[in-house]
């Protein structure tokens, strides 16, 4: 046994403290598990409160996540490919919902789009068009907390991809419009896929800034995370019944998109 | 290794500083947030060996996080249920005490814009109406008001508590809500009250307990000794509201 061969098996220190980081996420799913009235739960998950507030939340996320596609990909584009003064900080600003409480970020939607609000009240009084208290609302304060995740992700993606497969294609005669459907797009395809996920996931979860803004009320603004929150006040079976459905969802789609998501993350 | 070590040794630090502090944690319903922050400032005047901390939110979460195990020393709620459940837990040391009550009142943006006139206008699908949470101690008294006076509500939002109601009232963005008396006072000008008539309004009766896991019994018992005194419920009546 002469030559020395990196061990395959991982230093103890890092074993243990990355064992603890794992605990650290793991732990309170298992409480939410221990807490579990599994004989109840078919009943529970299929009450109308709850069916109601999971097709608010999957029409909302979904819904902020076409709207984030639609105007978060353009907007990556222009960060990646556009010089222009103030770039920094408009890329600040553009993550900015991603540090900011989202409850602050549901009363700022309040104060800019509510009834009275500096856009809202304009809007009033030239539509009668009420944002907060509406699915419009669900759907404005969710894209505001999750759009985030896919500009930034499909930036980086474009700032990492080499221009020159563009060059070539524009050399050969491609439009812009050509090289941006037929080369950029697809090159770039797999970072958008883990994006719009990541963006689906944090909208499916949006508690602080929906209440917030948009309020609460079954079958029309009470989303699955909103759920949870009045069950805990009053039964906290339905509370326990709709967070593991959520854990379940969640982490399905989370799982099933992983490929992807390791490889270009 | 060593960095392990290390980690260990400063969380046990910090975990001995923890029980150096004469730290007296009071969760309070969140109606309660000017009261007892004045009620604290007087507190600790008296006892400035004590530093008081306020957790304040609403009724059902501060309850929660009670059941939970959470080392709360005293806890004030705003209705009579919250507390039985903490009661019926074997969490409260010795009877809880009602120290305070509170009157409902209708809540309107400043210059009152809708122009509700009183709790009928609450059925008046045109308007955007707002209450407290089912569960949350203003939710449940807003509905016995309501069902008092014989009204089905168009509710278009419920809210997680008072504050946050307040707030979209505050805001314009509620035409009308049901909050406590002491709520609309607090925000003087901002939000004008509408009258509940006395047949059908409810008063809110505070409770108010140590609890078992009290760091210090003697310390939380003073507390709630100087809420109930003269003094403390001078203060009370200051910010709107009635002794019991």
């Amino acid at each position: 046994m002469t030559d020395r061969r990196v061990s395959q098996r991982p230093p103890v220190p890092i074993l243990l403290l990355g064992g603890l980081g794992l605990a650290l996420f793991v732990v309170p799913l298992f409480g939410l598990l221990w807490r579990a009235p599994w004989s109840d739960i078919p009943g529970l998950i299929g009450s109308p409160i709850v069916t109601e507030a999971l097709g608010l939340s999957l029409v909302a996320s979904l819904s902020a996540t076409i709207i984030s596609f639609l105007f978060g990909v353009p907007l990556a584009w222009l960060l990646a490919r556009v010089e222009f003064p103030g770039r920094r900080l408009v890329r600040g600003l553009v993550l900015l919902p991603l540090v900011l409480p989202p409850v602050v970020g549901g009363a700022a939607l309040l104060f800019a789009l509510g009834r009275r609000g500096v856009i809202g009240g304009p809007l009033y009084e030239l539509t009668g068009l009420v944002l907060p208290f509406s699915i419009w609302g669900v759907v404005f304060a969710t894209t505001f907390v999750a759009m985030p995740f896919l500009v930034i992700t499909v930036e980086g993606a474009l700032r990492n991809l080499d221009q020159r497969y563009e060059g070539a294609a524009a050399s050969l005669g491609a439009g812009r419009w050509t090289v941006l459907r037929r080369v950029t797009l697809p090159m770039i395809g797999p970072s958008v896929t883990a994006g719009l996920v990541l963006t689906w996931a944090r909208a499916f979860g949006e508690f602080g800034a929906t209440i917030t803004f948009a309020g609460n009320l079954p079958g029309r603004t009470q989303t699955l995370p909103l759920a949870v929150f009045v069950a805990l006040e009053s039964d906290r079976a339905v509370a326990v019944a709709i967070s593991l459905l959520m854990v379940v969802v969640s982490l399905a789609v989370l799982i099933t998109l992983r490929e992807r998501w390791w490889k270009f993350l | 290794m060593r960095i392990v070590v290390l980690l260990v040794v400063v969380l046990a630090i910090v975990g001995c500083g923890k029980h150096a502090d004469e730290e007296l944690l009071v969760s309070a319903a969140a109606s309660l947030t000017n009261a007892f922050g004045a009620m604290e400032i007087a507190f600790e005047e008296k006892h400035p060996e004590t530093d008081v901390v306020l957790n304040l939110g609403g009724s059902a979460s501060l309850r929660e996080q009670i059941l939970e195990g959470a080392p709360v020393d005293v806890f004030a709620s705003a209705n009579g249920s919250n507390m039985d459940q903490v009661v019926a837990d074997e969490e409260t040391f010795g009877e809880p005490r009602v120290f305070t009550v509170n009157l409902l009142q209708i809540a309107v943006p400043a210059g009152n814009p809708a122009r509700v006139a009183g709790l009928e206008d609450f059925a008046d699908e045109e308007l955007l109406i707002g209450l407290c949470a089912e569960g949350v101690p203003c939710g449940d008294f807003a509905r016995e008001v309501l069902a008092n006076a014989g009204i089905t509500p168009s509710i278009d939002t419920n809210e997680p508590d008072v504050r946050a109601l307040l707030t979209k009232v505050e805001a314009g963005e509620l035409d009308a809500a049901i909050t406590y008396v002491t709520d609309v006072a607090s925000v003087g000008g901002r939000v004008d009250g509408v009258e509940i008539p006395d047949a059908v309004n409810v008063a809110a009766e505070y409770p108010i307990a140590v609890l078992v896991r009290a760091a210090d019994h003697g310390t939380a018992g003073a507390f709630i000794d100087f809420v109930l005194s003269q003094e403390g419920q001078a203060i009370m009546s200051e910010f709107g509201f009635t002794s019991p």
